[in-house]
This record gives C-alpha cells, sequence and structure tokens, in this order.
C-alpha cells in the first residue's frame, strides 16, 4: 500500500518560560488508504502533539516544527503556506476532537455550522448544503435529523454533539482523518455507539485515519496498526493483532499487563496484586540521555543509560526501540 | 464478616432552575438506594455520568444529607447527627476524591496535610503525632523527606498517595473513594489501586469504590452495584453481576466495556439503543424500558422492585430470571 500520509523525521520543540525541550522528537510514521493508525500513549508522551503539528495547529510560538516532513498528495504540510493549509484542513483532512465543543461554534446552529463547511469547500449553495447535511446526520445516526439540523450545540447530549463532530469531519469526503481522544470524554454505552458509527463511517469513506488515544481497549477494538509513544518518541509500532499477542517494548509489555481491563472469565482472583511499572513518567525537559524508559525499567543495563536505542525492525513489521527487547511468546 | 454500613432507603433531590418564568425543577438524583458494606469488604459502585454515584458516596461522609432514609454506621444512624455528634463517627468513614488538586490545599505543607485530621481530633502530642505522620508517609510510599513540601512539588500519583496517607490518619473503618484512579496516567494507575489493596488488608479497611471504570472495579470489589438513573437496577459478587449479568442494563453495559482484544474488531457484541433520558423527565416504570429489548408493557407501567435471581445477584426487572 503506498501510504498517503507520511511522516518523516517529524520533530516539535517546545518553549516555556525559560525551558526549551522537544515534545516530539524524530517521528516517522506513515498512513494507507482504508488503514487506522492508532498513536498510543500517555499524557506528555507526544501524541496529541503529532496530530496538531499535522493539522499545523500548533500553538505558535509556544510550540514549533523544528525538523521534518509531513507530505501529503505531494505537499508538505510542515512548510505549506497557510493557504494551502486552509484549502486542505476541514477539507481533505477531517478532524475530531476530544471535546466536541472545541469544533462546534456554541452561537451556532448544528446544521448550518456544518453546511457552511461544504459552501466554502464544496461550493453547495444553500438548499444543496442543507440536503447533504441532513444525509451526513442520518449517516452519523442522528435520530430525527431535519429536527436537529436547527438545534443549538447546548441542546443536544454529549454523544449527539460527537456525531455532529464526525458529520462536520466527514462531510468534505476528506482523504485523510485524524480523531484525537474521540470517545474519551463520554460514557461506556455511548462510546460503544460512537465507535461503531466511526469504524463504518471511516470504512465506507476510506480515509486513511490517524487515532490518538490512552486506551489500549478501544484501539485493539478499532485499529490496524499501533505506534506506542513515550516521552515524544515511539517506541514500538506494528498490527494490531501483534502488538497484543506479543509486545516487545518492556514499556508496552508493562502497560497491557498492568491495566485492570473487564475479564470475562474469573481467572484473576480478586485483590491479586497488579503487576506494576514503577515510577512516574519522566519530565520532558530532564530526560535522560540513553533510554527514556530506563528509570522505570526493570530489564535496563549501563548500555541503556548512555545510549538511546533507535527504533529498529526486530521482525517483519514490527519495529521496537530497545536494546533488551522482551522476548517474543511464540 | 459483619455489618459496618447499612444503607436505607435513601434518596436525594435537587431542585434545579429551568430558566427565567419556568417553574424549577426537581430532580431525584438518588431514589431509593439501600445497600451494605461488611467490615474489610470492597463494594463497587458503577454506573455512567448522571446515574447518582457520587451522590451516594457524599451522603455517606455526610457531605450531603439524604431527603428520606437513614445511613447506619456500626449500627448508629448518622444521617441526621449533628455537626457535633457526629465528631466521633466522622473519624470512621473517610474520603479520597478524583482529583487530589481538589482536595489538598495547595499551600499546606505535606505534612501539615496528613497531621490535620490528628490535630483536629486532639490526637498525640506534637512528637506524636509527627512520628504517626512519618509512618504514614512511608506506608503509602512517600519519603518523610517529602513531608516538607507543598502538593505542587508532587506528581499526581504521589499527590494521591498523600491523600490516601491522610484519609488514613484516623484509622477509619470505611473508605469511601470517589473515582480514585481515573484522573491517573495509565502507568501510575496500578500503583495506588494495589496501594489501595495492600493497606485494605492491613488496616481491615472497608471501601465504597465508586467508579465508571468498570475493569478497576472488577478487580477490586467483592461485591458491585449497578445504578441507572438514581437508582440500583444490580447488586450482588462481582462474578455474578460481570460475568452473570441478569439486568438488561448490566448486560448493556458490560458489552460496551472496549477489551484488549483485537479479535473483537469482528465480532462485536450488539450495542445498545438509545441516550440514557434526562433525569427531569425520567420514563413512567423501570427507567431503562425505553432502551431494553426486553421491555413489555409491565414495564411501562410497573417500577420493578430488587429481587433476588438466579445468579445470586438482586436484580431490578420484571424479565431476569
Amino acid at each position: 500500500m503506498t501510504p498517503l500520509l507520511s511522516i518523516e523525521g517529524l520533530t516539535v520543540e517546545l518553549s516555556t518560560g525559560d525551558r526549551n525541550f522537544e515534545a516530539v522528537s524524530d517521528i516517522t510514521l506513515a498512513v494507507a488508504r482504508n488503514e487506522v493508525l492508532a498513536l498510543v500513549g500517555e499524557s506528555g508522551s507526544g501524541k496529541s502533539m503529532t496530530a496538531m503539528a499535522i493539522m499545523r495547529l500548533l500553538p505558535e510560538p509556544v510550540a514549533d516544527i523544528v525538523a521534518g516532513t509531513i507530505l501529503f498528495d505531494g505537499i508538505d504540510l510542515a512548510s505549506a503556506s497557510e493557504a494551502a493549509l486552509r484549502g486542505i484542513r476541514g477539507n481533505r483532512i477531517g478532524l475530531i476532537f476530544q471535546e466536541p465543543m472545541t469544533s462546534l461554534n456554541p452561537s451556532i446552529r448544528v446544521g448550518p455550522q456544518v453546511a457552511e463547511v461544504l459552501r466554502l469547500h464544496k461550493g453547495l449553495d444553500a438548499v444543496n448544503a442543507r440536503r447533504r447535511v441532513e444525509q451526513l446526520f442520518e449517516q452519523v445516526r442522528i435520530p430525527d435529523p431535519r429536527r436537529r439540523y436547527d438545534d443549538y450545540p447546548h441542546q443536544m447530549s454529549g454523544g449527539m454533539r460527537q456525531r455532529v463532530v464526525i458529520a462536520l469531519a466527514l462531510a468534505c469526503d476528506p482523504d485523510v482523518l485524524i480523531a484525537d481522544e474521540p470517545t474519551t470524554a463520554l460514557d461506556v454505552t455511548t462510546q460503544a455507539q460512537i465507535l461503531e458509527t466511526f469504524r463504518d463511517l471511516q470504512a465506507s469513506v476510506g480515509a486513511a485515519t490517524i487515532l490518538i488515544t490512552h486506551d489500549l481497549a478501544v484501539v485493539a477494538e478499532t485499529a490496524d496498526r499501533i505506534a506506542v509513544m513515550y516521552a515524544g518518541r515511539i517506541v514500538e509500532e506494528t498490527t494490531t493483532e501483534q502488538l497484543f499477542a506479543s509486545p516487545r517494548h518492556p514499556y508496552t509489555h508493562g502497560l497491557l499487563g498492568s491495566i485492570p481491563h473487564v475479564a470475562d472469565t474469573d481467572a484473576t482472583r480478586r485483590g491479586d496484586r497488579l503487576p506494576e511499572i514503577a515510577g512516574t513518567v519522566p519530565a520532558l525537559w530532564a530526560l535522560p540521555p540513553g533510554c527514556a524508559f530506563e528509570p522505570r525499567c526493570p530489564r535496563a543495563s549501563d548500555r541503556c543509560l548512555s545510549e538511546r536505542p533507535p527504533l529498529a525492525e526486530l521482525a517483519p513489521g514490527h519495529k521496537t526501540a530497545c536494546w533488551h527487547p522482551v522476548e517474543t511468546a511464540a | 464478616m459483619s455489618t459496618l454500613l447499612d444503607v436505607k432507603n435513601i434518596a436525594k433531590r435537587f431542585t434545579v432552575s429551568r430558566g427565567l418564568g419556568a417553574k424549577p425543577a426537581t430532580v431525584h438524583a438518588v431514589d431509593d438506594v439501600s445497600f451494605t458494606i461488611s467490615h474489610g469488604e470492597t463494594l463497587g459502585l458503577v454506573g455512567e455520568s448522571g446515574c447518582g454515584k457520587s451522590t451516594v458516596g457524599k451522603m455517606i461522609v455526610r457531605l450531603l444529607e439524604p431527603d428520606e432514609g437513614e445511613v447506619m454506621l456500626a449500627g448508629e444512624p448518622i444521617s441526621h447527627l449533628s455537626h457535633r455528634a457526629m465528631r466521633p463517627f466522622r473519624r470512621k468513614v473517610q474520603m479520597v476524591f478524583q482529583d487530589p488538586n481538589g482536595s489538598l490545599d495547595p499551600r499546606q505543607r505535606a505534612g501539615d496535610i496528613v497531621e490535620e485530621p490528628l490535630v483536629v481530633h486532639g490526637i498525640g502530642n506534637a512528637a506524636e503525632r509527627r512520628a504517626r505522620v512519618e509512618n504514614l508517609f512511608s506506608r503509602v510510599g512517600l519519603r518523610p523527606d517529602q513531608m516538607t513540601n507543598v502538593p505542587s512539588k508532587f506528581s499526581g500519583g504521589q499527590r494521591q498517595r498523600l491523600a490516601i496517607a491522610r484519609a488514613l490518619a484516623l484509622n477509619p473503618s470505611l473508605i469511601v473513594a470517589d473515582e480514585p484512579v481515573s484522573a491517573l496516567d495509565v502507568s501510575i494507575q496500578a500503583q495506588v489501586i494495589n496501594l489501595m489493596s495492600d493497606i485494605q488488608r492491613e488496616f481491615g479497611l472497608a471501601y465504597l469504590f465508586v467508579a465508571h471504570d468498570l475493569g478497576v472495579v472488577q478487580h477490586i470489589s467483592d461485591r458491585v452495584a449497578v445504578m441507572y438513573l438514581g437508582r440500583i437496577v444490580e447488586i450482588g459478587d462481582t462474578s455474578s453481576v460481570y460475568l452473570r449479568p441478569s439486568h438488561p442494563y448490566t448486560h448493556t453495559l458490560m458489552d460496551a466495556v472496549p477489551r484488549p482484544d483485537p479479535a473483537r474488531r469482528h465480532h462485536r457484541p450488539a450495542i445498545a439503543r438509545g441516550e440514557v433520558p434526562s433525569p427531569l423527565n425520567p420514563p413512567s416504570g423501570c427507567a431503562f424500558h425505553p432502551r431494553c429489548p426486553m421491555a413489555t408493557y409491565i414495564c411501562r407501567q410497573e417500577r420493578p422492585l430488587l429481587r433476588r435471581v438466579a445468579s445470586g445477584a438482586e436484580v431490578a426487572c420484571h424479565h431476569a430470571e
């Protein structure tokens, strides 16, 4: 598959007050049409910063792309002009944020908000734009779309608002979809509904999709491929099946073991201690010279202290940045 | 195990304004909720936002007073005690909140935060209290030299350890923990869950563990209560509720939780329709009936009461067996 979006060596620097540090370091990624790539990490891992960089929505001048390219259809988004970006954002690249109110204007009715995008990017007239919006609302399963067209965002539930945001992101049949924690703010039954809608529509539009989340279970059920981020870098990348079957990076391995997911058997006894990852996520401005995970890693050696491990293909289609990867289960 | 906490038919109503000129409306945030917790036991309380689970927790620690019903602690009714009469019971019930930033004074030093309940209750002299605080610090995995730091010097996980140390200071029998790990990074959650399990064993603590994260609740709870629109719809042993859910809502909830299993991408259970109705205007009969695949005439007419079913759990459903 030829990638639709390919990122190479992306590095984002943050400057806050007296500190200068990299929030995203040397990220290389590619997503193909019809593919869902998940970027997984904890707060401060750089996953959202990567998404903002792709859209060139970084809070400048605090954050800035200092190296790398973001190639989309022959255009380098990292260096494209603001005018060129305006034609791409919300049109050929759709965006879904965690909090729907980030994307919606609270003082404009939801239908006209989506219609506006269609008029702007697709040149539809008022009548056709409205017709298309009603269709979109139906596709994202908003009940009674004609009536809801004239709702203000605050008149809708969180789940319905997120459906409007999905409709907005898909309005122009985007080639690329970026979803940043699209269901994190939602309750579990609403999350399941929204994820189902998201997956169905993503598949029917065929957009190359980057899903950003901290929730490994959501990823397991949604993504084709996963890149795990830690302290601004990708530490492991492979297919979803492979990552869950045999995680190689000690961080991924630790995370999968330590999170109590709902179990469908009584296998784990109540009160059993969970395997823990020791320590805390390091501050990005005080990273150790070697591997950023070294202070928390049960497998660390002297080499990890001084030398940063490169992201290397340890098995076909499975990259890991570790000097002492976890042995495969098979 | 003997009963420590006996919650009897508590209810809480809130009045909400509906805008200029409109009559204010009454929301039944919690309605006719009853359960018990034994010494050393953990009851998980789950449900989606707005179901009333946090309100239940607040009524137990007396941050709110129930409009109806009674909370009994070690056989004594405590819901309507005066501030003064409540004192001896305050020592027995402590609370840990989701956001330690909101519950820790940012200007107070960490050691003073943990010592404060001892001072308020007039326990020990200064030297004894200091020794106790040091002890608590090392027990929850903090270093005694951190006692002079203010909360902002601590990471999120450490702040939650600090909140736990303060809750432990008075040797409580029950801790109400409201979403104690949901604000923490995933790699930190296991540390705090393990700490809570360890101190439970060591101090014989009981927990009311209020959370929306069903995986965490399954791991830590002996029994689980599921709430929907202000009422308990199912309560029973953790394995009954999780592995043999009897209320259609519990079923829906369990099916909706994503699992770390890529095979589920291709075989996903059916998804519940509809949304949680507004508590301002709850459905008649069983509140779940508009979303329930099993609903019949009686479900629209009559509110089902909790009764024991085959799994051993108590379930409020006309059709559960």
